[in-house]
């Protein structure tokens, strides 16, 4: 079940959010509030399709596009997955 | 509105901020940002430093870099560190590597949330020691060398780029690789002990070419703390943000509370506040200082030059600290600009950084600069009064 590495702190921003990765360092930012209400809605109960109920269909895949993203780098883990590589910082 | 306009609009707390916890330091570098050397009686308690980061752990501050001085000379240095991780505000923090022992690395690769940074200046003993002082070179790489043997993975190498280092910018990257660490290149400020010597030692016009060119070659490999965005008037925009953070992500506390708009603004023009009068949240969401810098910038003399966007007009300490107004050009404007505008300033004052906690005397092995002149001769005296002859002098 796709859900928030425990080492990613989560920050409300009026764009959206702030993420920062305490394990890789990594910094990303969510563009859009409702996607931090996805991201904050996968707690390890819910899957994806649950988890994206309430977006309009037509905006469905740019939304799974930025949370396959944000696995790709390590934000969401299934947990008991390995580390993430590490990604661009400065 | 675009992600950047938010950043250049200031968020309610900085994403990361800097924070000198000493202006004691067993160095004496030529280029000191913070002039340091002694510690300020005034400093931070350990239980203020506390509720300092009690306030940023409120804030969401995601991490903290630490600095000084050399932060590890102070005595409840592990304590602070062990408290702000303990609290969910991570810690990078740069040393010379004075305290980096075999048990201290031991204790860094047992934590997640702790990150090193090692100064080092020159890839050799002869670069570096010219700037950090007699044996500095060997102490960094004995630290590196403690941090890789702990099993440390992934500490920094942090680079100021010199014009006697930028030829050793593979040496460098061997050097790092060896340790299994990453390098970190940033830009030489005017700031501090700096403006005594940024004459002799910022890169030359071919060397700023070669250092973005290798730069763009090694892309996400070497960090920079965004602090190149001047040279992106080259061409294509280096990785980061490419923005001046100053007041608007970023902030710098000093060793006694306070808050400057970054950590190569230590004047007065740039101090926001001090945390000891209210705390540091109401600096970061009241101060008059940051209002301004949040406000939409003009170009100035730079609007109408095509590369503005990518550049930005350069670093605001670099203008400040160089005589420059802050709407125009950098004073290192890769489109040559700066040195126009440099040579315009003339015999003016330049504004000197305020505070110096120089060691008097210096250190035993310090960094001595015969070779250079330490201050341009067309520049008037700092001070109209100052009547010593050696006024000025780092020797």
């Amino acid at each position: 079940m796709l859900t928030l590495h425990p080492k990613v702190s989560v920050r409300p921003e009026p764009f959206g959010a702030l993420l920062y990765h305490f394990g890789t360092r990594r910094l990303s930012f969510l563009k859009d509030r409702r996607l931090l209400d996805v991201v904050r809605r996968l707690d390890g109960t819910v899957s994806l399709d649950e988890a994206l109920a309430d977006i309009p269909p037509g905006e469905l895949a740019s939304f799974r596009s930025a949370l396959g993203t944000l696995e790709q780098t390590g934000m969401l883990h299934h947990p008991a997955t390995p580390p993430a590589p590490q990604g661009p910082r400065t | 509105m675009k992600l950047v306009d938010h950043f250049a609009t200031g968020l309610d707390a900085p994403i990361c901020l800097t924070w000198e916890l000493t202006y004691a330091c067993n160095l004496a570098c030529l280029h000191c940002l913070s002039s340091s050397g002694r510690r300020d009686p005034r400093e931070l308690s350990t239980e203020e430093c506390k509720a300092v980061i009690d306030e940023l752990q409120r804030m969401q501050v995601f991490y903290v870099n630490i600095g000084g001085g050399e932060p590890t000379v102070r005595s409840d240095f592990w304590e602070l560190v062990d408290y702000a991780t303990a609290h969910q505000v991570g810690v990078k923090f740069s040393t010379n590597g004075v305290r980096i022992d075999q048990a201290a690395a031991e204790r860094l690769a047992a934590s997640d949330y702790v990150d090193v940074q090692i100064s080092l200046d020159g890839a050799t003993a002869e670069v570096n020691d010219a700037v950090r002082g007699d044996g500095s070179h060997e102490m960094a790489v004995r630290a590196l060398g403690h941090l890789q043997d702990a099993g440390f993975r992934d500490a920094k190498i942090s680079v100021v780029c010199t014009r006697q280092n930028i030829g050793q910018l593979d040496l460098f990257k061997e050097l790092a690789d060896r340790f299994g660490a990453t390098l970190r290149l940033t830009r030489l400020r005017p700031s501090g002990r700096g403006a005594d010597v940024w004459d002799d030692l910022h890169p030359l016009p071919h060397q700023q070419r070669e250092l973005y060119d290798w730069l763009v070659a090694h892309g996400d490999n070497v960090l920079t703390g965004d602090s190149f965005f001047h040279l992106s008037a080259f061409g294509s925009a280096l990785p980061g943000l490419n923005l001046c953070g100053a007041g608007r992500v970023v902030c710098l506390i000093d060793p006694v509370g306070d808050v400057y708009a970054c950590p190569f603004a230590i004047h007065d023009e740039f101090l926001a506040g001090n945390l000891r009068d209210a705390g540091f949240q109401a600096v970061w969401q009241g101060s008059e200082l940051f209002a301004e810098l949040r406000k939409p910038q003009t170009g100035g003399a730079c609007s109408s030059c095509q590369h503005y966007d990518s550049c930005q007009g350069g670093c605001m300490a670099a203008k400040f600290f160089t005589g420059l107004p802050l709407d125009g050009p950098d004073p290192e404007c890769v489109q040559g600009y700066g040195e126009t505008a440099l040579a315009s300033v003339g015999g003016r004052e330049v504004p000197r950084p305020t505070g110096d906690h120089s060691h008097k005397g210096g250190v035993r092995g310090g960094p001595v600069m015969l070779t250079l002149s330490t201050r341009r001769p067309d520049r008037q005296p700092e001070r109209a009064c100052e009547e010593n002859p050696l006024a000025g002098l780092t020797v």
